[in-house]
Parts: structure tokens; C-alpha cells; sequence
């Protein structure tokens, strides 16, 4: 037998072979015959891989699904609709600031169910329009003091729980003692519902408020202006160090012992796992120059050092992909080796290192472990104005609301992380698209 | 003036210093045709105005910033009276937070007195007066040295090359960043971790077995005592990296194996975007997943089958942080395996081997150290991941390798005893740096070898 054993697969059929019949010891047989059984492995292989691939797709999707399914009921609100008799003995012309709006509403619903008499069942019939109603009031009335004396409808936020409720995510049915509201409460919603009193509305305060403690109040506009500050300083410092540092150690440096370490370091950074970095700020920033906690400065600090090694290795590989004959010719015509770098080269290779940046850019808006550590984890509830003021940033109000006790945080979660994926699918898009108008392949 | 405004002042001046300088080039020169009679092109001259004019004022721009508030703080504590001043460290600066908040308007916690609204008042009145004297100190600084470049100017001034020069320190002390930022990342983990170790051993850290850092905050405080053992932490760190190695290297290396040896272009191009959009995700949501959707699943499916699960088991967090990692194995795969030269399979084919005996007997063999280096540095990522676990996995430190009970991370307890309030002279907050840099020695050792693994094997074939 010349023929050699190209696994250990073919020797166990060569055993019961090399007894009785003669012809079956040629190798062409054994070949053949083991054949089918070969195939047979080749097709499971490939279906182990497409089974590999589609399994990862379906985690992706089934991802996406749930957080969307989850997400988007908190694009609407329930409001209940009352009719506010704005009392001028309450609001008095000189403290209009500072009167008791919720008294109005009180007033209100008093009026609508004159039958409760009971203390606990009023403060069950008061805790069913939102703490924030006093706040429209009081806008309403600051804005337009006219109003005083008069008696209008107005639409107000109800509370999270009745927007549970009609969203369907409490059973009506439960036994009083398994959900979170009583008998009454439900009686009461179901009057408003038969006189179209409540309804749905998209919900504009999700998009416009800063963060609450009360989940139909609660928005991600600060912390999204949060993330925006964040952003813009990493941009501002991230993106010119890491072009220059790349520019230096891809046109400039000399090879040597100096410049391998610097390489070595960069690979390891971009490995360091980003709660370091966080650790590196709460020590470096925080405690031994004294900035500010909570400021979206540090945090673009931090993040700054934790993208550069992203952006410098994508700007490198971009400037290695400018082929040698530009430079050359660029050199010959008498260019110093700056000006081969600045008016040549590098309007060549920008189009990668945007690309590159806008990747690192999108990594560090996803990024919250380091962001914990510098303290942009604090309850925050006015937007941020400018650098140096407390803010939080968009997934780690995701982690803030994920920790909330009430159902209706779940949905504002989804709801956030639906917005913050939305942000990145953008910024990838438009890496992609720079990549695909601007490649070249030399 | 405020910082921001200065600073945007600083840089309108540079601009502005760029035409000065670029002006005085042309006028130096004469008339317009003899421009060829000075050394560099005139915005070379604008140029070195401008930088002239810029850098040195945003240096001390910066470095002001940097040490103005501890400076200013300390003035202020020399200025509090006597009773407050020989407080105990901690209570100080309980103090001076307080007086922070009022100096920015912030809620404060304890009552404000006359003592502290003064201090606050100081405070106010120092950072007015710094701010105001940086301005004066840089502006001039600014205008100063744009004059003296200015009058400098002559056709034989060789701007081009000053430039350049420049030019080449920044590049230069851009990339000598990376090493700061390593050198920063050593020293102010280890700094503190020195401090931790001065009152825990370093071996009852290494090998204790048992992990509550609760201290007593008061003496006469009942509660535990603290306990610094970090066995419990890495092992449940390693359990759950174990979990997210079992998901994501098969289904990763299958998947690098389908794409880059059996899919054609059109699958490829589709099903590899797709794949890294899971490496895209933000780590804080796919710890609201596991946390949400996973971890329940997992609980039913348990008590389904009679089996006690614990809501925030193990499972739970390594099951989607193998998810999150899937990506991460394949790409490196898939770049390793294409690396590996076509004549090793076409020599394989000719000995009549089948495509899936080629991949499993020539291919991954040749490409096996890249895997390797590419596995190693996704478990260094799976230590180091954080918010996954932080939200899904535990706190209590289980020493056990039971997947269904809960285990806590490295990562999550530095988070528990960073996160909030510290003080900052107690073990506790102390052990989470020391973890840190437990953490951050494991994972570099990973990267070192997995970075040379797979430098070490791409020139092999190259």
C-alpha cells in the first residue's frame, strides 16, 4: 500500500478490508467506499458553519426585537383630561411663582368625584395625575395670567401607573392585592375612559426633559446634550493627537527601540480593558488636578485616552494605503518631507482617518464603565449648559433607569436604548458611506 | 473672563497674528513681484506669527487650569478658622465639597453657616481673580510674542524651516501620549494599591478566600470587619469569561471558517457587516438584555426543569457576553485564516482531501497560533468587560463555579466600591484599586503575548 493515510479516518476502514476479499484491498476501493462518509462529514461541517452564522444573527435579531418591542410604547404617554377652574384665591397676582398649582388640580378632581371623602382614598385619587401637572399649570398661567378665574380643560401627564395601566402591562383582573392599584383607582380611570378623558399622546417630554424620578416625567434630552459635550471634547482632542501621532510614527520616526515601544504601547492600550482608564481618571483627573466631578470635560478626557489608540492605528493603516510613488514624486519636484506630508499624503489618507475617527467616535458614545468611575453616574436632573457642568451621558442613563425599581422605567430604558442605537447606526452609516466615496484602491 | 471665552479669544488672536505676519512677509518683500525674494512662502511666515503667538499662551492656559483649583483650595483651607481647620482629613473635605457647591450653586447637604458662606465668598473671589489675572497674564503673553516674531520677519528668516521644526516637536509629543497615558494608568493604580497593601497584606489579597469589603465606618459601629481575599472575585470573573469563551469561540471560529473558505462574495458581504454590527453595540445594552430578557429566560427555564436558579446567575451574564464576543473571535480568525497561503490547500486538494478535511487537517492547524492570539485577546476583553456584568451578574462573592448561582466580577466590584460617595483613605475604596490593578497586570500579560502571537505568525507567512 503506497497510497498514504491522509487521516487517521481511513485506517479504520482499511481494517476489516485487509481480510477476506481480495479486490477490496485496492486503494481505489477503500477510497471510494469511504466516500460517502466523507461527504456525509463535509456536509455537516457546512452546516455547522451556516448553522454558527445564522445563530449569531439570530441573537442580533432577537436583540434588536426585544428592545424595540419593549421600546416603543414609550413613545406615547397617557394624559387625563381636567377641567381646572384657576382660582384667583389660590393664585395670588404677586406670588404667581410660587403658588400652589397642585392645589388646582386637587380642586379639580374633588369636584369630578365629590363621593370621596376618605383621606387615603383622596390621596389615591390625587396620585392619579402626575406631580409634574402643577408644573404645566404654572407655565400656563405665567405665560397667560388672563387665565385666572376661568375654568378650562386642560390635557395633563397622568401618573406612571395609570400609564401602565392603559398600555395594558397591569392585569385589571388581578385580585386587588396583586396589583399596584386598588379597586377605586381603577374604577375612577375607567369613568375617565367612558367619558373620553384619557388618552394617548406622543411623548414629547421624553425627548425634551431631563431625568426624573417620576418615569412619565423623565427624558433623555440631558443626558443626550450631556453625551453631545462629552463628544465634542474627545473629538476636538482625539482626533488632531491621534492624526499627528500616526502622521509621526508612520512618515517621521526612525525604527528603533524608542518608536517600537511606543507601537507596543499603542497595540496595549487599545486592549486595556475601560474601566482602567475610568480608574486612571478618577486618580489623575479628579483627585490629583481637582477638576470637576460629573463634567462632561473629564469625561472627554478620559474618553479622548481611551479612543486614540482606535483612531491611531486606523489613521496608520490608512497612511500606509498612500502608495510610496506619490511621496517619491512629490520629493522629487523639491517638497520638504513636511510639506510631501501636509499637501500630498495626508489629504490622501484623510478620508480613512475619518472613517477611523468616526468608529472611535461611536465606540466612546456606547462607552459607560470609565464614565461610572469619574462620577457622570449621578442623578442629574437640569440639561447641562456647558463643559464644566454635572451631566450624564446616554448609556449610562441607560444604566441609571435600568436600575429603577417601576415598570415604567423598563419601557424609558428600551426606549433610550432605541435612541442611543439609532445614534449609532447613523455614525457607522456614515463611515460606511465616506469609506465607499472616498476609497481608493491604488 | 471665563476659561471659554478666553480661550476662544486666545485663538481668534492667533488667527489674527497669521495675517499680521503674513502682511508684514509682503511688505517686507516690497512690491508684489518680489515675493520670490524671501526665504519661504509667505503664509510660512503667518504660520510661524500665528504659532508663535498661540502655543506658548495655551501652555499656560493650561497648565493654570490644571493647578488652579487645588491651589485655590488650599488657600481657602489656610483661611478657614482654627475649629475647622484641625478637623480630621475626611470631615474637611466634607467642608470644602460643601463649599464648592455653594460657590457653583449646588445643593448643599448640611446647613450653611456664616463661616462657610465667607469661605464659599473667598472662594469666589480668588477664582475671579485668577481667572482674571490668567487672562491678562496669557493675552499679553499672546500679543507679546506675535509682536516679536513680527519685527523679527526679514527676507532671510528661514520660516519654513521653523515651521517645520515645530511642526515635527508636536508630532513627536502627540505620539509620546500613548506612553504618558500607560505611565499614568501604572502609577495611579499602583500608588493607591501601595496604600491598600500597607494595611492588608498582599498575600491575604492574593489568596483569601473570603471577599466583603463592608468596613465599620465608626468604632462602635457593629458590622463586619472587612474582608480582602480576592480568590472568590477572579474565580467568578473566570467563571463567567469561562461561559463567554464556550459561546463565542465555536460559533466565532465556525463562522470565520464558513465566510472565509465556503461563502461566496455576495453572502460574504452581507452576513460580515451584519456580524460586526453585535460588536457595535453599546456594552451598557447588552447588560439591560442579559438583565432583562436573559436572565428571566434562564430562571423559568431552571425552575421548568426543577433546577434552582439564581436570578442573576452566572449563565445569564457569560451567555451574552459570548455574544458580545462572537464578532471579536471571528474577525481575528477570519483574518488569520485568510492569511494562510492558498498552495497549502491546493497542495491538500491534490492529495484528494475534501474541503472540510483540508480546513480541519491543513488550514486551522497553519493558522492555529493567529487563533490563539486572537482567543487570548478576547478573554482579556471578557475579564475586562464591565457593564454586562455590573448589571446581570451578582455582588455577593460566591466562591463556587456553579454557572446557575450568582458570582460577582472584578469589574463589578470595583464599580460597587468606586461608584458614589468614599472616602478615600479606607481599604474598601483602596481594594477597588488594587483590583484595578490586579486587573490591568492580567490583561496586559494577555495582550503582550496575544499581540506577539499573531505579529509572530503573520511574518511567518508574509
Amino acid at each position: 500500500m503506497w497510497f498514504v493515510n491522509t487521516g487517521s479516518s481511513m485506517n479504520k476502514t482499511s481494517k476489516p478490508a485487509a481480510a477476506p476479499a481480495a479486490d477490496s484491498t485496492r486503494t481505489i476501493d477503500l477510497v471510494n467506499r469511504s466516500l460517502p462518509r466523507r461527504y456525509r462529514a463535509e456536509k455537516r461541517f457546512r452546516f455547522y458553519g451556516i448553522g454558527a452564522i445564522v445563530l449569531s444573527l439570530l441573537f442580533l435579531s432577537f436583540l434588536f426585537i426585544s428592545i424595540a418591542g419593549k421600546g416603543y410604547p414609550a413613545l406615547q404617554n397617557t394624559f387625563i383630561e381636567l377641567s381646572i377652574y384657576f382660582d384667583p384665591d389660590v393664585l395670588r397676582q404677586d406670588a404667581l411663582a410660587t403658588a400652589d398649582y397642585g392645589k388646582l388640580v386637587k380642586a379639580s378632581l374633588s369636584q369630578m368625584f365629590p363621593e370621596v371623602t376618605d383621606r387615603r382614598e383622596k390621596r389615591d385619587l390625587y396620585g392619579l395625575v402626575s406631580s409634574g401637572a402643577a408644573f404645566k399649570l404654572r407655565n400656563m398661567v405665567l405665560k397667560d395670567p388672563d387665565v385666572i378665574g376661568q375654568t378650562l380643560p386642560v390635557w395633563l401627564t397622568a401618573n406612571d401607573d395609570v400609564d401602565m395601566l392603559i398600555k395594558g402591562h397591569f392585569d385589571r383582573t388581578a385580585s386587588e392585592s396583586e396589583r399596584r392599584m386598588n379597586d377605586n383607582q381603577i374604577a375612577w380611570i375607567e369613568r375617565f375612559e367612558k367619558d373620553n378623558r384619557i388618552e394617548k399622546r406622543f411623548n414629547w417630554t421624553f425627548f425634551t426633559a431631563g431625568d426624573s424620578r417620576e418615569p412619565e416625567l423623565a427624558g433623555i434630552w440631558g443626558a443626550t446634550v450631556g453625551s453631545f459635550l462629552t463628544l465634542i471634547i474627545t473629538l476636538v482632542l482625539s482626533f488632531p493627537i491621534g492624526v499627528a501621532s500616526a502622521i509621526y510614527l508612520e512618515e517621521f520616526a526612525p525604527k528603533n527601540r524608542w518608536t517600537d515601544l511606543i507601537e507596543v504601547n499603542i497595540n496595549n492600550l487599545a486592549a486595556v480593558p475601560s474601566i482602567v482608564f475610568g480608574l486612571l481618571g478618577l486618580a489623575v483627573f479628579l483627585n490629583f488636578f481637582g477638576l470637576p466631578r460629573s463634567a462632561p470635560l473629564v469625561g472627554g478626557l478620559v474618553l479622548t485616552l481611551m479612543t486614540l489608540p482606535t483612531i491611531i492605528i486606523a489613521s496608520r493603516a490608512s497612511l500606509q494605503s498612500v502608495p510610496p510613488s506619490i511621496r517619491e514624486a512629490a520629493l522629487g519636484v523639491g517638497a520638504s518631507k513636511m510639506q510631501m506630508v501636509a499637501h500630498h499624503v495626508l489629504p490622501l489618507a484623510l478620508p480613512g482617518m475619518l472613517t477611523g475617527t468616526i468608529i472611535g467616535m461611536a465606540r466612546a458614545l456606547g462607552e459607560s464603565a470609565p464614565l461610572l468611575m469619574i462620577g457622570m453616574v449621578a442623578f442629574i436632573v437640569d440639561i447641562p449648559r456647558g463643559f464644566t457642568d454635572p451631566a450624564t451621558v446616554l448609556p449610562v442613563q441607560i444604566y441609571l433607569w435600568a436600575d429603577s425599581p417601576e415598570r415604567a422605567f423598563v419601557e424609558l430604558t428600551s426606549a433610550a436604548t432605541m435612541v442611543l442605537l439609532a445614534f449609532l447606526i447613523v455614525m457607522n452609516a456614515a463611515a460606511v458611506i465616506l469609506r465607499r466615496r472616498f476609497e481608493r484602491r491604488w | 473672563m471665563s476659561p471659554t471665552t478666553l480661550l476662544a479669544a486666545l485663538l481668534a488672536l492667533s488667527s489674527l497674528a497669521y495675517f499680521l505676519g503674513r502682511r508684514r512677509a509682503l511688505a517686507v518683500a516690497g512690491t508684489p513681484g518680489n515675493v520670490k525674494t524671501l526665504h519661504s512662502r509667505p503664509t510660512y511666515y503667518g504660520a510661524l506669527t500665528a504659532i508663535w503667538c498661540g502655543i506658548p499662551a495655551l501652555i499656560l492656559f493650561g497648565i493654570w487650569l490644571a493647578f488652579e483649583s487645588n491651589i485655590i483650595t488650599s488657600l481657602v483651607v489656610a483661611d478657614l478658622p482654627e475649629n475647622l481647620r484641625s478637623l480630621p482629613p475626611d470631615r474637611l473635605n466634607l467642608i470644602l465639597n460643601d463649599i464648592k457647591n455653594l460657590v457653583s450653586g449646588n445643593i448643599v447637604s448640611g446647613s450653611i453657616d456664616t463661616t462657610m458662606q465667607a469661605a464659599a465668598d473667598h472662594y469666589r473671589q480668588l477664582l475671579g481673580i485668577s481667572h482674571a489675572a490668567l487672562a491678562v497674564v496669557a493675552i499679553t503673553l499672546a500679543i507679546a510674542a506675535a509682536l516679536i516674531v513680527r519685527f523679527k520677519i526679514t527676507p532671510k528668516l528661514r520660516a519654513r524651516n521653523h515651521v517645520e521644526k515645530i511642526t515635527t516637536v508636536i508630532l513627536v509629543f502627540c505620539s509620546t501620549i500613548a506612553i504618558f497615558t500607560t505611565i499614568g494608568i501604572v502609577l495611579s493604580v499602583l500608588y493607591e494599591a501601595i496604600r491598600f497593601f500597607q494595611k492588608i497584606p498582599v498575600w491575604e489579597f492574593l489568596f483569601g478566600l473570603k471577599w466583603s469589603p463592608q468596613m465599620a465606618i465608626r468604632a462602635d459601629q457593629i458590622g463586619s470587619s472587612g474582608a480582602f481575599g480576592s480568590v472568590p472575585v477572579f474565580v467568578g470573573t473566570l467563571l463567567i469569561s469561562g461561559i463567554a469563551m464556550l459561546v463565542a469561540v465555536p460559533i466565532g471560529l465556525m463562522s470565520a471558517i464558513y465566510l472565509s473558505e465556503y461563502a461566496d462574495r455576495r453572502f460574504r458581504s452581507t452576513a460580515k457587516p451584519l456580524m460586526e454590527i453585535l460588536a457595535g453595540i453599546p456594552t451598557v445594552v447588552y447588560g439591560f438584555f442579559a438583565a432583562l430578557v436573559v436572565a428571566p429566560l434562564i430562571r423559568d427555564a431552571g425552575s421548568f426543569l426543577g433546577l434552582d436558579v439564581s436570578s442573576e446567575s452566572a449563565l445569564a451574564a457569560g451567555l451574552v457576553m459570548g455574544i458580545m464576543i462572537i464578532p471579536f473571535v471571528s474577525s481575528i480568525s477570519d483574518d488569520v485564516i485568510n492569511a494562510v497561503p492558498q498552495s497549502l490547500r491546493d497542495g491538500s486538494y491534490s492529495l484528494g482531501a475534501t474541503k472540510s478535511e483540508t480546513i480541519k487537517q491543513v488550514v486551522i492547524p497553519a493558522a492555529l497560533p493567529g487563533i490563539v492570539g486572537g482567543i487570548l485577546l478576547a478573554i482579556s476583553r471578557a475579564i475586562g468587560e464591565t457593564m454586562i456584568v455590573v448589571m446581570a451578574a451578582g455582588l455577593a462573592a460566591n466562591l463556587t463555579v456553579n454557572p446557575l448561582s450568582a458570582v460577582t466580577t472584578v469589574t463589578v466590584q470595583i464599580v460597587t466600591l468606586l461608584v458614589g460617595d468614599q472616602e478615600f483613605d479606607s481599604p474598601k475604596t483602596l481594594a477597588a484599586f488594587a483590583l484595578g490593578l490586579l486587573l490591568f497586570v492580567i490583561t496586559l500579560i494577555l495582550n503582550i503575548i496575544a499581540l506577539y502571537v499573531v505579529r509572530k505568525y503573520r511574518e511567518q507567512y508574509e
